[in-house]
């Protein structure tokens, strides 16, 4: 049930943001289609946990300030990479361990390696990740495990 | 407090516009396609964060703000999405990485032999 | 300091053009359109603003979506023998994009 109503609030946040009119006919219109969407989600048997990640919601925002700022160091880092010139880089390929028990744990690590840049996530097995870096410090500093622990600690 | 929003504005979309040409070079600098993947990744995260920022300080309407915040967030949601995808398409079709230090090379034949 | 920006963005936009002609692998090519296509949702919204008109704001959105459908389109093909990377042809691939 309280996943239906979240996919409610965000069906009706979305519809409210996009239209910009709000008399009785859009809005009715509106509501229409979220009852009709409802519906075939419904059916597709997605409303779940799994579309719906309410139980994250406690220490993601956390989570989001300290991506923003690792985002924002690794940023820098590449540009001056890219400045440096290609004598400077120093690719690596290696596998790391995670130590995700759930899917949703697993899924957010390696979209969060990838959302770095400077370290992509190129295949995901079992609980292993297979990284690829630009500079080959910075895969050394996540198999030091500071975004493993705080990913571990949001899927409690 | 006009001038500051303005002044700050201007401040981020500076930043972005420096990231974005950053990336363009760095995409045509390094040498092979896992190299230029990270270059491409800089424009795609912060640089287009830093110019979508400077516009939701000259938005002045909720609804402008909430489409510049939608905006940011399907870049931010779609981005990592797509280059893992691409990053591993390339991978399973045999386009290995070049240039690797001599220790990860070890580990990356190991590897290419157990995935295919 | 609006217009500026803008041209940043094109001269990225041609960096990656440049990129996608030049590429010796399919891959690289994909990269370059897909970063064409991150820009252009920048270059739309920035637009708006330099224009006056922030509806393009909704062209914006529905640009990014439909960069992002056509590059996952074209990866879903992935598995068929045409993506191969092979050392020595170079273009094999250019009726795909």
């Amino acid at each position: 049930m309280k996943h239906t109503i979240s996919l409610f609030v965000t069906l009706a946040a979305f519809w409210l943001f996009n239209s910009g009119h709000y008399n009785l006919l859009i809005l009715s219109l509106g509501l229409v289609s979220i009852a009709f969407i409802i519906f075939i989600a419904d059916k597709m048997d997605v409303v779940d946990q799994e579309s719906q990640p309410l139980y994250l919601s406690r220490n993601i925002f956390g989570y989001y300030f300290w991506l923003i700022k690792e985002i924002i160091k690794a940023n820098s880092t590449v540009v001056k990479h890219i400045w440096l010139g290609k004598k400077s880089i120093s690719p690596a390929l290696r596998r790391i361990n995670i130590s995700q028990e759930t899917d949703m744990g697993k899924v957010i690590y390696a979209n969060s390696i990838t959302l770095t840049p400077g370290t992509v996530a190129i295949d995901l097995v079992e609980d292993e990740i297979l990284v690829h870096a630009l500079i080959a410090k910075d895969i050394d500093s996540l198999e030091n495990g500071e975004m493993d622990r705080r990913v571990t600690l949001l899927e409690i | 407090m006009e001038i500051l929003l303005s002044i700050t504005s201007g401040l981020f979309l500076f930043i972005g516009s420096f990231l974005c040409i950053s990336g363009g070079v760095g995409i045509i600098r390094f040498p092979d396609f896992y190299t230029r993947m990270h270059a491409a990744g800089v424009t795609d995260t912060l640089g287009s964060a830093m110019i979508l920022t400077g516009l939701m300080f000259q938005s002045g309407d909720l609804l402008v703000f909430a489409k510049l915040v939608m905006v940011l967030l399907l870049i931010l949601l779609v981005g990592p999405t797509t280059s893992h995808v691409l990053a591993k398409a390339a991978f399973h079709n045999g386009l290995l990485p070049q240039g690797l230090n001599t220790l990860s090379k070890s580990d990356d034949k190991e590897d290419t032999s157990s995935n295919t | 300091m609006l217009i500026a920006a803008t041209l940043a963005i094109f001269v990225a936009m041609l960096l990656a053009i440049f990129r996608g002609i030049a590429g010796p692998t399919l891959y690289d090519r994909i990269l370059a359109v897909n970063m064409f296509g991150t820009k252009t949702v920048l270059l739309i919204s920035l637009l708006g603003f330099v224009m006056g008109r922030p509806e393009f704001l909704d062209i914006a959105i529905v640009y990014a979506l439909i960069n992002f459908i056509s590059v996952i389109g074209v990866l879903r093909y992935s598995d068929t023998d045409q993506f191969k990377h092979r050392q020595s042809n170079d273009k094999p691939t250019e009726k795909e994009l």
